[in-house]
């Protein structure tokens, strides 16, 4: 019984030493003075003045910003309305294979889309003239089909959860169904929207693979930028660079756990005031 | 109070089947203005889904309802003059007690003004105007009950349809609530019709009762003459208790009929049914409360030999089953009048047990 706490706690430190070392070893190296990735030549922050003025990567980052932004809002509108349909429309001709279709992209291998992704596109630049040239539209496009999945499959999830009986309450007290739909279940639906829109602006923002099929000449996205740059050998400006990004995920990571604390201490602040207040 | 010619709702014929289950099968009846009015039984009886079909939220397969002379047929839910009060109560969640209570207002034809008079008197009505900024979440379960009578009445509709308005509270709230939805019903004068699987819910808060089994209306009328005279033996069995023998007509003189049942070893006498003959076959019922339980044996009719298998004291009456001569079982309720402990029947004693034969209910089914 006494070593069994020392084993336990000593797998422990190994799973959180696989996770976060090689994290700890880039940041480390991002300060390197030394050209060489593996050979440490001093402390020195010029990787990080180099990268941010740096054009190439300035442009990168917009381009993927701006994909994720544009995709991930058409994939969450569409997306949602496909998951408020597959929740609430349990019946309808061709259910069973539009709920496979939906859901398809969730399971293919990256690779499969995107080689079909670009067949599409080269096909139909053959038969209708558009697009002539792959890139920012192309890749956008891409990216809204396979990330509107997520969207759906959240936003079901939330809508087979939520109580049918307030939006029969709504039309009960004189709402058309598309009233109802604006008044009360888009705002009772709209954590899961909101974490739809985010899951999908994360997934395009760091797709190599898709992206990679579908871009073009002269659009390159941050990821691909990244990608091809390590092609090469990975330099301290890369290291540099993913410093950055785990400093901004870590951020917003601390600052969403803030705001659910509060929230879930507001939360039991009102369930007490609601308990004094039963009389 | 009602123009007696043209009741306020009709229910006419009306079926529903989903897929092959029959949920309800032709059931009619009607209701008065102001009336409080309750479709009483079990899970699965379809009272639901008649309630359901007055709200609009489902279209009958057969039959018609008309409600103040005009035909409901395929009027949507937004558009009926009923409103609805939810069993979850089904309080938008994302707004406060207040928009809660005035979102059916957005539909009239009114002033921000006279928009905002109608909300606060609504929330006066059920004593929740502090609340009135509070979010669903932040209220106890007693007070979401109280705003979602609120909210259905707020539009002022001509039919409230209530679908088990009292099951997700607790028992001493119900109890109080009981009388807060009578003196609302009294003071707004709409017409309530409440969905119960409670049969003493149903018997304190409605003027009449339907009692429902399988689809089908059993019986309506008054909460007394439903339990007093129950038409069938579901009904019987449904509302209160009551110990069922199978009975045979010995003789009837139209006033009083005279029948043997084996399980008492002796012939009783009680009222009649309409075309009884002597021969016939059929049931004796008795409620717990209607047999008296006495130590020495009395005089009259009815008078029964027994002995006390097990008694339950519960302080002010105490329930007595009590084995008689066929070794059937009856059950007795006794109210402790006296203080003393030796009148009572105690375990394994000879008793004798009478009732009045009115007091006897025939059941022909």
């Amino acid at each position: 019984m006494k070593r069994r706490p020392w084993f336990l706690f000593s797998v422990l430190c190994f799973g959180f030493a696989f996770f976060y070392v090689p994290i700890l070893s880039m940041i480390v190296y991002s300060f390197n003075e030394s050209r060489l990735a593996t050979v440490w030549g001093g402390f020195s922050t010029k990787w990080y003045v180099s990268l941010l003025s740096n054009r190439q990567v300035g442009a990168a980052l917009l381009l993927s910003v701006q994909i994720a932004l544009i995709s991930a809002t058409i994939a969450t509108i569409l997306g949602t309305m496909a998951g408020i349909a597959l929740a609430r429309f349990t019946r309808f001709r061709g259910r069973v294979l539009f709920t496979g279709m939906v859901t398809a992209p969730l399971v293919m291998p990256e690779v499969i889309t995107g080689i079909s992704s670009l067949m599409l596109f080269i096909l139909m630049a053959d038969w209708i003239g558009w697009p002539g040239q792959r890139g920012f539209t192309t890749i956008t496009l891409a990216h809204i089909t396979f990330s509107m999945v997520f969207v759906t499959t959240v936003v079901q999830a939330r809508m087979i959860q939520s109580d049918r009986a307030i939006e029969e309450a709504a039309m009960d007290l004189g709402s058309r169904p598309w009233q109802v739909m604006w008044d009360i279940t888009l705002p009772t639906i709209f954590p899961a929207i909101l974490s739809g829109w985010l899951l999908a602006f994360t997934i395009s923002l760091d797709d190599v693979v898709i992206t990679s099929f579908t871009t073009g000449p002269g659009n390159t996205t941050l990821p691909l930028l990244i990608w091809s740059k390590v092609k090469l050998g990975v330099t301290p400006d890369i290291n540099a660079l993913a410093t950055l990004t785990v400093l901004v995920v870590g951020l917003g990571v601390v600052i969403a756990g803030v705001i659910l604390n509060r929230a879930e201490r507001r939360r039991i602040l009102d369930e007490r005031l609601a308990y004094r207040s039963n009389d | 109070m009602a123009d007696a010619t043209a009741p306020f709702l009709r229910i006419e014929g009306v079926s529903k089947t989903f897929g092959t289950f029959q949920a309800v099968r032709d059931v009619s009846l009607t209701i008065t203005k102001g009336e409080i009015f309750a479709l009483l039984g079990g899970s699965g009886c379809g009272k639901t889904t008649l309630l359901r079909m007055l709200a609009g939220f489902e279209e009958p397969t057969k039959g018609r309802i008309f409600l103040d002379g005009q035909d409901m047929t395929g009027v949507p839910p937004w558009e009926r003059p009923v409103h609805m009060m939810f069993q979850s109560y089904a309080l938008f969640p994302h707004m406060t007690v207040e928009k809660n209570v005035g979102y059916g207002l957005k539909h009239e034809r009114m002033t921000a003004a006279q928009r905002a008079d109608r909300v606060r008197d609504m929330l006066d009505l059920v004593q929740l105007s502090a609340f009135a900024q509070r979010k669903p979440h932040q209220i106890s379960g007693g007070q979401r009950q109280r705003v979602a009578l609120a909210r259905a009445l707020a539009r002022q509709p001509k039919l409230l349809l209530l679908d088990e308005p009292l099951a997700a509270l607790d028992k001493k709230l119900r109890e109080q609530t009981q009388f807060e939805l009578m003196s609302i019903q009294e003071r707004t004068g709409v017409t309530f019709i409440v969905v119960t699987h409670d049969q003493e819910e149903a018997m304190t808060l409605a003027d009449r009762i339907a009692v429902m089994d399988r689809g089908q209306v059993q019986q309506i009328g008054p909460p007394a003459e439903v339990y007093e005279h129950p038409a069938t033996r579901f009904v019987a069995n449904f509302l209160g208790s009551i110990t069922q023998f199978t009975a045979t007509v010995t003789a009837t003189n139209g006033k009083e009929t005279r029948l043997h049942v084996p399980a008492f070893g002796s012939e009783v006498i009680a009222g009649t049914l309409p075309n009884l003959v002597p021969g016939e076959t059929l049931t004796l019922g008795l409620r717990p409360e209607k047999i008296t339980l006495l130590r020495d044996r009395p005089d009259g009719p009815n008078v029964i030999a027994g002995e006390v298998k097990d008694l339950a004291y519960f302080g002010k009456d105490s329930l007595y089953r009590i084995t008689l001569p066929g070794g059937d079982l009856l059950s007795v309720h006794a109210v402790n009048a006296r203080r003393g402990g030796d009148s009572r029947p105690d375990w394994n004693d000879q008793v004798w047990l009478s009732f009045a034969p009115e007091a006897a209910i025939l059941l022909r089914d």
